[in-house]
């Protein structure tokens, strides 16, 4: 009885490698997926690259691993099947009043990715990532069960942070969720004509929010470079809200307004369409507004409205780059945005945030200072070598790239901006003696052998 | 392993003594390539190639002994050739080949066996022991050297011409047999290009050089083209010359 192979991708439509595709319901359907050579787990697969398939192995989905406990309202405290996404979180506790710590762009993320990512928000400033708000978490490895604490294993419960499913399948978590009086967040908005406006906002002004990030324009140049509109906020308390939303304070997220049913042909996403969107998008936001109530899913999720939104990029796919520098590095910010523009490389949904310090974990992506993520279609011949450029200019200036964004680092690179990746070699040694946990990541990278 | 610009970082060029097969292979290891197998016959040629590669940025270059005029030796190659990538191999280059000469080949049944068994029956038994070998690999890239002689055969170069013309009609199948394994096939069709293969040969129009054919087939081969012409050009004259009543094809120069 053998499971059927699929041909994975990312997000972003690239890369694609066939494997057997697991979809186990229990733990001991999770310990039979792992009797395999080459196996790694897969949740909704968000993320952009190749972390979460596995080229002539076994994919590991972890849909079928579902449960939600009752929320203690003394602590907040929920555990979730890795299965779980934030979307289906959200919809059972913001009713009842608790939001997720840390949430990124999109709530298609389940909770065994959250943590295998250790994806981060427009809170790390103030709250950090992911993983800082797990209590503990079980782990199926190929050297058995284990219940993992920050506590009883820091260097297993750490390493797992941002490891990219390296350390094994995560089965089960424990979150602290965070109370909520509304749906509602207060947002204050305001836009800037360049880059320095944005990031002097930024850096003197973060601290008194809870959220905060900035949308930048990476295809203007000279004196609009990195024009920008910032938005921050905090949770709307409930004397904020009137009329219908004060009746019904706590009302869930939206679902799908719209859907992008069918890959259109490449090339309706190019240099014009996406200026014209920048501008758009641009001229849209006020100058300056404060105190607007936006809900939680126009605030934190705003591409979930359309369903399969990345279709629109056409049959060539896309790819997102995301680094991260710290603050006596954030000339690199500019200096990024300067060579995407001087290079003609299309770009819109450019994304700046502020980054808090960063957590134990040695791959880990957040280090306190600045990130910019932006989502670039594949077509430019000039793509792969203006992106080595950025490599080594964030590489040199100690920063790094996110591995959940990422589908074209180098090994060598790799490397450089993760220093501390060979602190989990006594950890994987202890629950991967032999190895089977790779992904096309991973082989990529140089993190686990390329054959 | 790929990465979604699809640039290898392993190689295994079969027929690695071709001019344009390490002049593409030498771009590539610029950039991700840092494993190379060069299969081939003459050991001398193989090392100033394996010296080449290191110098343009190839980490690893192995060596494998291969005789393309013997066809039931293709199996054992490609698994050697694999072997000696590590396991496992991201782009296979088909680049063997013999040109022949057309004056002697055509009157000479030993010589056409022996350009068959070159040009088509190795590389066409070499893909088949590449076809498991990639499914099971569950990603990879395969390009095969055709050529714009096997597009519609003339009088001056039908034994290579009709050779190619075989080989790339057996590519496409091939290539539409693994397309939802996730194994990319392509088929290179380079039109004349100056190298140690063409020496001597008159010059016509269209042609390049070793390197500016490595720059437009690299870009293909970055590319989900099923047919990697070089110089570019060539689809659209092909596509007229192609249907050229008999009568004027047979005028065509060369």
């Amino acid at each position: 009885m053998s499971s059927p192979r699929e041909l994975l991708t990312g997000w972003g439509n690239t890369a694609p490698s066939l494997a057997v595709v697991e979809r186990p319901r229990s733990d001991s359907e999770v310990t039979s997926a792992l009797q395999h050579d080459r196996v790694i787990a897969r949740g909704l697969g968000r993320s952009y690259g190749d972390p979460a398939q596995c080229a002539g192995g076994t994919v590991v989905s972890n849909r079928g691993l579902w449960h939600l406990s009752p929320i203690d309202p003394d602590t907040g405290l929920i555990t979730a099947g890795a299965g779980v996404s934030l979307d289906e979180l959200l919809a059972v506790s913001i009713p009842a009043g608790f939001f997720v710590p840390v949430t990124p762009g999109t709530r298609q993320v389940t909770i065994g990715g959250a943590i295998a990512a250790d994806i981060h928000g427009k809170n790390h400033h103030v709250e950090g990532s992911f993983m800082n708000h797990v209590t503990r978490l079980r782990l199926a490895t190929p050297s058995g069960d284990l219940e993992v604490t920050p506590e009883s294993d820091p260097a297993l419960f750490w390493g797992t942070a941002g490891a990219m499913g390296l350390t094994g399948i995560v089965t089960e978590a424990t979150i602290r969720l965070l109370p909520i009086e509304t749906s509602w967040v207060s947002v204050d908005t305001e836009r800037f004509e360049n880059l320095d406006g944005v990031m002097d906002a930024m850096a003197t002004g973060d601290h008194r929010y809870r959220y905060s990030v900035a949308w930048v324009d990476c295809m203007t140049s000279g004196p609009r470079l990195g024009r920008g509109v910032l938005t921050r906020g905090e949770h709307a308390t409930a004397d904020m809200l009137q009329g219908k939303a004060a009746r019904s304070p706590l009302a869930p997220p939206g679902g799908t307004l719209l859907t992008v049913p069918i890959t259109p042909p490449s090339g309706l996403l190019n240099r014009l369409s996406m200026s014209a969107f920048n501008e758009a998008w641009f001229r849209r936001a006020p100058k300056k507004a404060d105190g607007e109530l936006h809900s939680i899913g126009a605030f934190f999720h705003p591409l979930d409205g359309v369903a399969w939104w990345n279709r629109l990029h056409g049959h060539r796919g896309f790819l997102q780059y995301q680094f991260a520098v710290d603050d006596a590095h954030g000339d690199v910010v500019r200096q990024a945005i300067e060579v995407l523009s001087s290079e003609r490389v299309p770009s819109f949904l450019a994304v700046l945030k502020r980054f808090g310090p960063g957590n134990p974990g040695p791959l880990s992506f957040p280090l306190e200072g600045w990130t910019l993520a932006l989502d670039v279609p594949i077509g430019p011949p000039q793509l792969p070598s203006v992106l080595d450029r950025l490599d080594e200019m964030v590489a040199e200036a100690g920063g790094r790239l996110y591995l959940a964004k990422d589908s074209r680092l180098s090994p060598e690179m790799f490397a450089t901006m993760y220093p501390r990746a060979s602190e989990l070699d006594a950890v994987r040694q202890r629950v991967d003696p032999d190895g089977i946990l790779s992904s096309d990541l991973t082989r990529r990278i140089g993190l686990t052998p390329p054959a | 392993m790929q990465n979604a610009f699809g640039q290898p970082q392993s190689v295994l060029v079969l027929g690695g003594t071709s001019d344009i097969a390490l002049a593409v292979v030498a771009k590539l290891a610029a950039d991700r390539t840092k494993t190379v197998v060069l299969a081939g016959r003459n050991e001398e040629r193989l090392a100033a190639a394996a010296a080449t590669l290191k110098a343009a940025g190839a980490t690893t270059v192995e060596l494998v002994a291969m005789e393309a005029s013997d066809p039931s030796s293709a199996a054992a190659t490609v698994d050697a050739g694999i072997a000696a990538a590590g396991g496992s191999v991201d782009l296979v280059l088909i680049a063997v080949g013999l040109l022949g000469e057309q004056s002697t080949t055509e009157d000479d049944p030993s010589a056409t066996i022996e350009l068959f068994d070159v040009n088509l029956t190795w590389p066409a038994a070499a893909l088949a022991a590449l076809r498991t070998r990639l499914i099971a690999q569950g990603s990879g890239h395969v390009a095969v050297f055709s050529s714009v002689a096997g597009v519609r055969v003339r009088r001056a170069n039908f034994s290579y011409g009709s050779t190619k013309a075989g080989l790339d009609a057996f590519t496409i199948g091939f290539a539409d047999s693994v397309r939802s394994s996730g194994i990319k096939v392509q088929v290179i069709r380079p039109g004349f290009v100056h190298t140690k293969m063409t020496e001597g040969m008159k010059e016509i129009p269209f042609t390049t050089t070793a390197e500016v054919a490595a720059d437009n087939i690299v870009k293909g081969l970055g590319s989900s083209a099923e047919v990697i012409w070089t110089p570019p050009i060539l689809k659209a004259v092909f596509l007229v010359l192609r249907h050229l009543p008999a009568f004027a094809w047979r005028r065509m120069p060369g």
